[in-house]
């Protein structure tokens, strides 16, 4: 820890957006030198303190010192270029753009005017190459994975000459080797002297790297503690508010033997389905009141599975079952017709409708179902929203409200929402629970085992292998975008097997069986 | 006092309170110039006045803008809508002329059903380019745009057709209940759009589809569907007014009948406080903005405004009220005012009392 000025030093922050008070009366500060965690729930004020830090927003109050000088920078172009840069939770990068492009866009070298664009692939290629990542810079961004974009998104914001470098959530969609190796950039960095801000949900992570950490709240200050000095235990009750034990309540829930709901009728059973590159011909037969675990890597092929099962995507061959019917899953509306709900990884593309409000994007899908012409009855849609405001918690608890104004979590319970008012009977959660805070996460977690203790399947897709096991019934394991197994979520099934199967690719007759 | 206070702030939040307060500008300044400007009289049974005129005029514009409305709020835009007025106007044109007994109702209403027919098929033409085919919509309609003057002319045979019905001048021209039948006929179209829309969820899930496809498709909405509907439901309205401005004149000229209508329309749209980008609709807002324009054009002619500045004198109102309905530019300009980089703003602070409250 070293004892010199802050470098940062954010004092009484204050921000309301219309309905929302998003911050109140923050302080927080940053030294050169550190990796400084900011910890908090979803909607505790994260996002909105960063973005309010980098001019995305105004200051309704407070007073914001970069070294020596009160700043207010008017956007992340004026902020970034005073050594404040920030990469985000989602990927800003624009795809169609070259990954050297995508870099320098803003802030070219030129020469006469002209941009050079020698130098601007040259500075690419020796910037990534600091990032250990060896890619073609004249590509476009788009023809790389989420996580690739993620470690360009960063080599832009460390080629600022940055004296404060924010991540926010940088490590969402990166796997563990990834995680390292961004990891080994971060201590390379804060060894340089940046200090580093940094927003993640992943508790591990959190104590693999932080110096510091400062915990909000309703987007109020907790505190502020050295790492070494803040068990995990008391950093989850200073987030949450108060004690968490909802997690181990799930574990001690004695889970009903697979055997008894492999002896019921199946819901939907599927055999040889395929999709031409997206995933090979798998079979799984999902049972009532059933959670069947998909598990793998990132690109795997585990969203593939579920688009198939919605029919987001076309099948190219084999068959589908619903209550032992032969039919098939062409297209969401289908889908839906036999009581499947699909709630998408990706909820800003795919899931949520930003400008309509909390109540509208809810009652959505039983709308469509409906038609146009049989519209819900306003009494009707206020009794359900109300309803499960309450039930899932979401805040702020105002209906109308346009859901962009809600914090990434509470988006993810409206669409939770949306499909539960449907009633379905087989439930697709396609990473329910990724960027969202401990305490959502064990409301969700806590909800699908009431979801199937109720009846309703579940298709439970999470990148969390411990997730996946604490809930499932049985796991599919993906590799390499084909289904390599089937286990049944017994005793002899833990963490280690998964992961060895996913390594191995073995097993292969226990699909076939 | 306070409580008066929030109701002043209600009001100057209102999304129509811009729009109206422009219109409002725009007669007083009339009346300053020319006292009568407002005064309507009684004549034969029928009101006279300027605002009749306007009200009137503008029912074409209304037609097109209400179609347009729905369009752009599912992210598209339609070009092609000039074109389709000129169109049905000939078609029906020209099966009246060709009549023996052109006040005959059933050739008039042949005529009208005629030329609706072509206007759907016109319509399902855009429809399927843009949402089956997948073109971006200010391409697929400009393929119309472009060649509907064509159909046109070919259907007029490059003449103008002019007739004397006088059950088809009756749309343009004829009163009921003291007030012209276009006022009625635009009123008409306007209340069944809204009570398409407003009284049952298709308003929603358009708003849906303009706000995220992708999103509305998975939530098990039929988007292409949608989108298909939006454009024919826009030929159809183009073709009313298509009918209106024909009727004005008793003439069908495939050049000139709509010319340049849809870019009205779109203004209306917009100043109506739909945004271009798609999602949520005003249908209100988009009649005052239909309104506004009119009031403009009468405005320039009223003002005896030379024709060579008349245009420009409109662009510069038009810019004038699109940056006043901005929150950004006026949050700007008040800041500009009291001269302090960071806004506060009198509203500001009471908003954060209520919020915590």
């Amino acid at each position: 820890m070293t004892d010199s000025r802050p470098v940062l030093t954010m004092t009484g922050i204050s921000k309301s957006f219309p309905g929302v008070r998003a911050l109140h009366n923050v302080d927080f500060q940053l030294f050169p030198g550190e990796v400084h965690a900011l910890m908090g729930e979803n909607g505790a004020g994260k996002s909105t303190l960063i973005k309010v830090l980098t001019g995305v927003y105004g200051i309704d109050e407070g007073v914001v010192t970069l070294g020596d000088e009160q700043v207010a920078f008017s956007g992340p172009m004026q902020a970034s270029a005073a050594g404040v840069s920030t990469v985000y939770q989602e990927v800003n990068l624009c795809p169609n753009l070259s990954v050297a492009e995508n870099i320098f866009i803003g802030r070219e070298p030129r020469r006469f005017g002209a941009v050079r664009w020698g130098e601007i692939r040259r500075r690419a290629r020796q910037l990534l190459t600091r990032l250990d990542l060896d890619i073609d810079v004249t590509a476009p961004v788009a023809s790389y994975s989420l996580a690739v974009q993620q470690m360009v998104a960063i080599a832009r914001a460390i080629d600022v000459q940055a004296r404060v470098l924010i991540l926010d959530e940088p490590t969402s969609s990166l796997d563990a080797g990834e995680v390292a190796q961004l990891f080994r950039i971060m201590r390379q960095l804060r060894d340089e002297g940046i200090a580093i801000l940094f927003v993640t949900h992943f508790l591990d992570q959190v104590y693999g790297i932080a110096d510091r950490i400062t915990v909000l709240r309703n987007g109020t200050l907790v505190g502020e503690y050295p790492t070494a000095e803040l068990p995990q235990l008391a950093l989850v009750e200073k987030m949450i508010g108060k004690e968490l034990d909802v997690l181990e309540r799930i574990e001690e829930q004695p889970r009903r033997e697979l055997a008894a709901l492999e002896g019921g009728t199946p819901f939907v059973e599927v055999s040889e389905l395929a999709r031409k590159g997206a995933v090979a011909p798998f079979s799984l037969t999902i049972h009532a009141g059933e959670v069947v675990g998909l598990a793998g890597l990132l690109g795997s092929g585990r969203t593939e599975v579920a688009r198939l099962f919605f029919g987001a995507d076309r099948s190219d061959r084999g068959e589908v079952s619903v209550n032992g019917k032969p039919t098939s899953l062409r297209n969401p509306v289908q889908a839906i017709e036999h009581g499947v709900g699909f709630c998408s990884e990706n909820r800003r593309a795919e899931g949520i409708i930003p400008d309509l409000s909390v109540r509208e994007n809810m009652i959505l899908a039983m709308q469509a179902a409906r038609g146009w012409l049989r519209p819900i009855p306003r009494r009707r849609q206020d009794e359900l929203v109300a309803q499960y405001i309450k039930a899932l918690s979401i805040r702020p608890a105002n209906p109308d409200l346009p859901v962009r104004n809600l914090s990434g979590g509470n988006q993810q319970k409206v669409l939770l929402a949306r499909w539960l008012i449907t009633e379905p009977r087989l439930l697709i959660l396609d990473e329910p629970t990724r960027g969202i805070d401990i305490g959502a996460k064990a409301e969700i977690q806590k909800l699908v085992v009431q979801l199937s203790d109720g009846g309703m399947a579940v298709l439970f897709i999470s990148a969390e292998l411990e997730e996946v096991l604490r809930l499932s019934h049985k796991v599919a394991v993906m590799r390499d975008r084909e289904m390599v197994a089937q286990l049944d979520n017994d005793d002899t099934v833990d963490a280690d097997r998964v992961m060895q199967t996913i390594a191995s690719g073995a097993t292969r007759e226990e699909v076939t069986q | 006092m306070t409580d008066a206070k929030n109701r002043y702030q209600a009001v100057l939040s209102h999304r129509l309170f811009w729009p109206v307060a422009v219109l409002v500008v725009l007669l007083a300044a009339n009346t300053v110039y020319r006292p009568g400007f407002l005064s309507i009289e009684v004549n034969n049974g029928h009101l006279y006045g300027t605002p009749i005129d306007i009200l009137r005029l503008s029912a074409p514009l209304i037609l097109v803008a209400l179609g347009m409305t729905l369009v752009i709020s599912t992210g598209g835009i339609d070009l092609s809508v000039g074109s389709i007025c000129a169109i049905s106007g000939a078609i029906a044109c020209l099966h009246i002329s060709q009549a023996a007994d052109q006040n005959n109702m059933v050739t008039v209403f042949t005529a009208l059903a005629m030329a609706l027919g072509v206007a759907l098929a016109l319509g399902a033409w855009n429809g399927i380019l843009v949402s089956v085919i997948g073109i971006q919509p200010i391409i697929a309609t400009l393929i119309l745009m472009v060649a509907g003057r064509g159909i046109a002319q070919l259907v007029t045979e490059g003449q103008i057709i002019t007739i004397n019905s006088g059950p088809y001048r009756a749309i343009g021209l004829g009163h009921f209940l003291t007030l012209p039948l276009a006022i009625f006929i635009a009123l008409g179209a306007a209340l069944l759009v809204a009570g398409l829309t407003r009284r049952t969820a298709l308003g929603m899930i358009i708003e849906s589809v303009g706000g995220n496809r992708e999103a509305s498709r998975l939530a098990g909405i039929r988007s292409a569907r949608m989108v298909f509907l939006v454009y024919v439901v826009s030929a159809v309205c183009a073709a009313i007014a298509g009918f209106m401005m024909t009727a004005n004149v008793s003439s069908a000229d495939g050049n000139n009948a709509g010319l340049w209508v849809e870019l009205d329309a779109i203004l209306a749209v917009v100043i109506g406080g739909t945004s271009l980008a798609g999602g949520r609709f005003y249908l209100g807002g988009t009649i005052l903005g239909a309104l506004i324009i009119q009031t403009l054009t009468t405005t320039v002619y009223a003002m005896n405004i030379s024709p060579q500045t008349a245009l420009l004198f409109k662009a510069v109102v038009v810019i004038a009220v699109c940056l006043i309905q901005a929150p950004a530019f006026r949050a700007k300009l008040s800041r500009r005012r009291r001269g302090t980089p960071t806004p506060s703003t009198p509203s500001a602070p009471r908003q954060k009392e209520e919020v915590s409250a």
